[in-house]
């Protein structure tokens, strides 16, 4: 209970650190620091409108690709190829979406949905073979894929998915019937509602299953998990992995079906290496990540306005975001060095989660 | 009508050109993950090192950029050595942070330089430095020497750091640390300090290699310009088995690989420029299927409990 309150307070430094940086470096480089902070908060929670249409909207990639990092690395492995593994699924959805002529809305939207999981789980079937067969690191098998997804959504949109006209790169739009409903009173997808689903389901899954249990034992020392004979690592990782890309292709099928309603370039600013801080502000747990997603989600949509009304580059956002996770970092770290000495201290461990 | 001996030997100029950063990030990641140290920051220092070599080369020329750039990437590798290897971070995350930190503050920073749009920043480059007689022999002549003079310490460095790994007594203490990081503190060796100095001479390499992207090869500096290549440098440590001199060979692959997109067009192939960009991450992926049950990594790399 104790380090679990201790994690609270450690992420939200990291947030207060990454925000008075960013007010400091602002002011240092000459801008009105107060007036840009002000841009930011009613850019993202300025309006009703602002908060679900801009905000809100943003944070159901980051919560589910958040979720699916967290996924992973319960079970001891880093995804860092979300990016990949979201053009994945938004290829797969929108063929799916353009190709729905006819089917009915009930049909039409999990068909697309399930595409897109199809399509991230597939993108991730490779760095898993490749880890559990050859022996080569997740981290760069998932990271070079990236590269591979981007090039193949590239070519998708100015060749077999270009739309009709063949002028602009991108695809046709998807069919109404495939075009998830808004939430009323809003321009917020039913996408968020989903991403809430599976927040819950994987809460679930972390601490009420046997499944759930095992992983983080193996993610919190492989070897002791072996060594007790109940874990059969590879398959746990395998599947937490798949998993990890699933969550990632259903963003993915989501940005296509919510928000673009087309297969384009770029669709993703950098949603899955952002949602590694997402995942790692929450301290990996589902509920967290709900919220840790609205507040990066809100930080992405403030620097839009940022930039708009105050002139100030929207890239800088991505300081305040690593800032923050290496304040977490730092934070733990200093953490377990409190917690070492008091082992020594006391010769005993008493309340580690 | 082609020359096909021509378009070769433009095949091959091409790949040296594009083998060079990624040689140099490669070698530098190499010390660095010998001594048991993934940084994923490279990245982050391969563009805060071209954004330093762009900034040199704006105010004084291209030779200071070089210099700015070396430093540029220093700083970065300062930054991730403090909270991998100062604080025991885990690296992959703390390396991830890195790159976003320097990605935001590249970005930020250049427009302050340059203005808002940003466009059309042109700088001067480094010329090819042809060496006499040499530059003449048919096919390789030119790729090989009439070049920049970053592919030259490229060439240079890879032997220097393969002696500086295997050959003296901070390379095998490097080596121990990478390995069994309990015993080298047992000799006496400090850990930290000598992960510390593995990193930042990665960083050097890492920015120099940003900034020989800059001057060397594109002549101007965009946001995000790296495009992964420091991540890719990272998987061509392992691809050339953590080993400089299989780092060197390993970027000389991916570069041709990259240009042999040049030949085909030549050719008058008519294969979408797309599948170019995939394979040489895709042939990467494949060399790593093949190399890596192999070799062992170091067997501490990653790894921050000693």
């Amino acid at each position: 209970m104790r380090s679990s309150i201790r994690a609270l307070g450690t992420s939200l430094l990291a947030l207060a650190v990454g925000l008075l940086l960013l007010a400091v470096g602002l002011h240092l480089a000459g801008y009105d620091a107060g007036a840009a902070l002000a841009a930011l908060w009613d850019g993202a929670f300025g309006s009703w409108r602002a908060f679900t249409g801009a905000t809100l909207l943003r944070s159901v990639p980051l919560i589910l690709i958040g979720l699916g990092f967290a996924l992973a690395l319960r079970g001891g492995a880093l995804n860092i190829g979300a990016e990949g593994q979201f053009y994945a699924g938004a290829i797969a959805a929108a063929w799916v979406g353009v190709h729905a002529g006819g089917w009915a809305p009930w049909i039409a939207l999990p068909s697309v949905a399930l595409a897109g999981i199809v399509g991230g789980t597939m993108w991730m079937a490779l760095p898993v073979v490749l880890k559990l067969r050859f022996g080569v690191l997740e981290v760069i098998s998932t990271l070079l894929l990236n590269f591979v997804a981007e090039a193949l959504v590239s070519w998708m949109v100015q060749g077999p998915m270009q739309e009709p006209s063949g002028i602009y790169p991108q695809s046709a739009p998807i069919v109404e019937a495939a075009r998830l409903p808004m939430l009323p009173g809003t321009r917020l997808h039913l996408g968020f509602v989903a991403a809430l689903i599976a927040a819950s389901i994987l809460t679930w899954i972390f601490a009420r299953t046997w499944w759930g249990f095992r992983l983080r034992a193996l993610g919190e020392g492989p070897r002791a998990a072996e060594v007790s004979g109940r874990v059969r690592g590879n398959r746990m990782i395998a599947v937490a992995l798949l998993g990890s890309g699933a969550l990632a292709g259903l963003a993915g099928a989501f940005e296509v079906s919510g928000v673009s309603y087309a297969l384009y370039q770029n669709l993703s600013p950098g949603y899955g290496f952002t949602a590694i801080g997402v995942a790692l502000l929450a301290r990996l747990k589902p509920s967290a990540i709900v919220l840790t997603g609205i507040v990066f989600a809100a930080l992405e949509a403030g620097a839009g306005a940022m930039q708009r009304d105050a002139g100030i580059p929207a890239v800088t956002v991505y300081v305040v975001e690593g800032v923050i996770i290496l304040v977490l970092l730092l934070g733990d770290a200093a953490a377990r060095r409190g917690l070492r000495r008091q082992v020594v201290a006391t010769g005993a461990v008493d309340g580690i989660a | 009508m082609i020359d096909p001996m021509a378009v070769a030997a433009d095949v091959l100029v091409a790949a040296v050109g594009i083998a060079t950063p990624l040689a140099l990030a490669a070698t530098g990641e190499t010390i660095a993950e010998r001594s048991g140290v993934v940084n994923l920051g490279v990245e982050g220092a391969m563009l805060f090192g071209a954004l330093g070599g762009a900034i040199g080369a704006t105010a004084v020329g291209p030779v200071v950029g070089l210099g700015i750039g070396v430093l540029a990437g220093v700083l970065v590798a300062a930054l991730f050595a403090a909270v991998a290897i100062g604080a025991g971070a885990d690296q992959i995350i703390t390396g991830t942070a890195v790159t976003l930190v320097s990605v935001g503050l590249t970005g930020t920073i250049y427009r302050q330089f340059y203005g808002p749009a940003g466009v059309g920043l042109s700088l001067p480059t480094l010329s090819p430095l042809p060496l006499p007689i040499l530059s003449d022999t048919p096919l390789i002549g030119s790729a090989l020497f009439a070049q920049p003079v970053t592919t030259y310490a490229a060439a240079a460095l890879i032997p220097l750091t393969w002696y500086l790994l295997f050959r003296t007594r901070f390379g095998l203490a490097l080596r121990a640390v990478g390995e069994d990081p309990p015993a080298a503190r047992a000799a006496g060796v400090s850990v930290r300090m000598v992960r510390t100095w593995a990193v930042l001479l990665g960083g050097a390499c890492a920015g120099l290699a940003g900034a020989t992207l800059v001057l060397a090869q594109v002549g101007t500096f965009t946001e995000r310009m790296t495009a992964g290549r420091g991540f890719i440098a990272i998987a061509i440590v392992v691809l050339g088995r953590w080993n400089p001199v299989g780092a060197g060979l390993a970027a000389l692959l991916f570069g041709l690989a990259t240009a042999l997109q040049f030949a085909l067009q030549a050719a008058g192939l008519k294969v979408p420029y797309q599948f170019f960009l995939m394979f040489p991450y895709l042939l990467t992926l494949l060399a790593l299927a093949g190399a890596v049950g192999r070799v062992k990594a170091p067997a501490a790399l990653g790894r921050n409990e000693y």
